[in-house]
């Protein structure tokens, strides 16, 4: 479902690889979580993932596209594949958590109807039926982040990538967003999700890959993660 | 087709509640529009005054050509016919010496010395033909032409008036009405101009200040018309409401003007005439206004999110 081929991603700032020939391949209805420091080099994966960047070299295909192949036109229909959870929510300010959940489809065309059908059942998965006449500053960060997954899941996306997604939050918020993704994934969407959260990765007992200084240092079904 | 009206019909639903979303951002904006538009459409009745009283100015100019004693009626009305004929010539008047006499002292009635000075010695005002020119500037074509020695010979020595202190007062005339109309079509395209400019520059820090939205949009997969489409109705709201805005500003400074001033010009001004001028126009005004604005607006708004729809292709 992704594949990762040797990529390397330099700025044109900075003299070191933020990725360096990395390889990655995850199959389909997979869950893997992304681990490292700060600076690591997860979010610039995550950012070539979703073509917010451009890798220097190497092959990524998402989906079976094959992002050198990929022009420019082409990548709002590659974005409407993927959902992405950002780690700060990246809400539209003047839109309410129904409007922000009804976008996502809006944009991929879908009825009225369908909409009006589809939006309060999402809403009710993230559990936040009550809040969808909000504007986002008037919700909590958790709720914000539901929301956020609510977009994203919306569209019903073979892939969904998670970047940092309990970052900002307490907890119990944190538990209630990761518990989401896991029903996501069982539902046969691929998750992508990069963390932070030690207690998340032991929990969840998923494959772990983990980078450092822009290099997979390991990549291992968690049980072998959680032995070391 | 279907989804493509939907489409629309969202975009235009969109920019609306934007609009009414960011009332601080659009009162802002369409202030600035409201005083640009204003300025524009008061140069352009500010020009049309200004031509009016010059028109008013010109048409009393004339030339004229004082025929000889021994001239006949007929000779006299063949010479104006003939003068009629030339391109140059808006309007021709041929008067008699008994006419010409009446005109005399139709223009000096108030000046009963000069009048009673003419009718004591007979008749002394010779046969007139007053030659009304289509632009000032022609004026010397004119005179050319009457000077021709078949022409000439016709006239009195003095004839035509053209000469001394009248040709240099008409010359100045001339050359300030040329000068006037310049400026006034200078004043209209560059107040136009940099109200152009300073709108586009205020729909562009709106949508600066709105460049993250665009950014999530973006990376949600919006395609590019679906992000603009609803910043550029909520601009073409803005360029109308401000288009009628600045129409009744401008209504309303005349009805304030004729009511509070009582005066009817203001030097080169005449406020009755820029008054009845904006209201014989008054629909042509407001549509063009709003033509104005809406283009305006949309396009600043299509330029300004143009820097944050581009995709990172390095």
């Amino acid at each position: 479902m992704i594949l990762l081929d040797r990529v390397s991603k330099t700025y044109e700032r900075s003299r070191e690889a933020s990725l360096d020939r990395i390889s990655v391949n995850i199959d389909a209805k997979e869950f893997v979580i992304v681990i490292g420091q700060s600076g690591a080099g997860k979010t610039t994966l995550l950012r070539l993932l979703t073509r917010e960047e451009r890798q220097t070299s190497g092959k990524i295909v998402v989906g079976g596209i094959d992002y050198d192949k990929l022009k420019d036109r082409d990548i709002p229909h590659l974005r409407r594949k993927i959902g992405v959870v950002f780690q700060d929510f990246k809400l539209l300010p003047n839109k309410t958590v129904y409007e922000n959940v009804a976008f996502a489809l809006e944009i991929v065309g879908a009825s009225n109807r369908e909409i009006r059908r589809t939006v309060p059942r999402v809403l009710e998965i993230v559990n936040l039926s009550d809040k969808s006449k909000n504007m986002p500053n008037e919700l909590s960060g958790g709720e914000r982040q539901r929301v956020a997954i609510a977009r994203a899941i919306v569209r019903q996306p073979r892939i969904l990538i998670a970047d940092e997604p309990t970052g900002n939050l307490d907890p119990k918020n944190a538990w209630d967003v990761i518990r989401i993704l896991e029903k996501i994934n069982r539902y046969g969407t691929t998750v992508l999700l990069t963390t932070h959260n030690q207690a998340i990765v032991n929990k969840l007992k998923k494959r772990v890959i983990t980078i450092a200084q822009g290099k997979v240092v390991s990549d291992r079904k968690n049980a072998e993660y959680y032995k070391d | 087709m279907h989804r493509k009206y939907t489409t629309l019909i969202r975009i235009i639903e969109t920019g609306t509640v934007n609009f009414m979303r960011n009332v601080t951002l659009a009162v802002a904006a369409m202030a600035v529009m409201v005083v640009t538009l204003t300025i524009v459409l008061f140069s352009i009745i500010a020009n049309a005054t200004f031509v009016n009283t010059i028109n008013q100015i010109t048409d009393k100019i004339s030339v004229s050509a004082y025929l000889k004693d021994s001239v006949s009626e007929q000779q006299g009305q063949e010479l104006a016919a003939n003068i009629r004929k030339q391109p140059e010539v808006e309007k021709v008047i041929y008067l008699n010496k008994k006419q010409a006499l009446a005109n005399y002292v139709e223009q000096n009635k108030s000046n009963t010395n000069l009048v009673t000075a003419a009718a004591a010695v007979g008749n002394p005002i010779p046969a007139t033909i007053q030659v009304y020119p289509k632009d000032l500037n022609e004026i010397n074509a004119i005179k050319v032409y009457l000077v021709k020695p078949q022409n000439k010979k016709l006239q009195t020595p003095e004839s035509p008036s053209y000469n001394g202190d009248r040709k240099k007062a008409i010359d100045n005339i001339t050359h300030a009405t040329n000068v006037l109309r310049k400026i006034g079509i200078f004043s209209i395209v560059t107040f136009s101009i940099i109200c152009a400019l300073i709108i586009f520059n205020t729909i562009q820090m709106a949508i600066f200040n709105r460049r993250d939205e665009i950014k999530i949009m973006r990376l949600l997969g919006a395609s590019t018309s679906y992000i603009r489409g609803p910043f550029i109705v909520e601009s073409a709201i803005y360029g109308i409401l401000s288009a009628v805005i600045s129409v009744l500003v401008i209504n309303s400074a005349f009805l304030a003007s004729s009511n509070a001033l009582q005066a009817s010009s203001l030097g080169l001004l005449d406020i009755n005439y820029a008054s009845t001028y904006f209201g014989a126009h008054f629909w042509q005004f407001l549509l063009l206004q709003i033509g104005i604005g809406i283009i305006i607006g949309t396009v600043s708004s299509a330029i300004a999110t143009r820097r944050y729809l581009k995709f990172k292709t390095k």
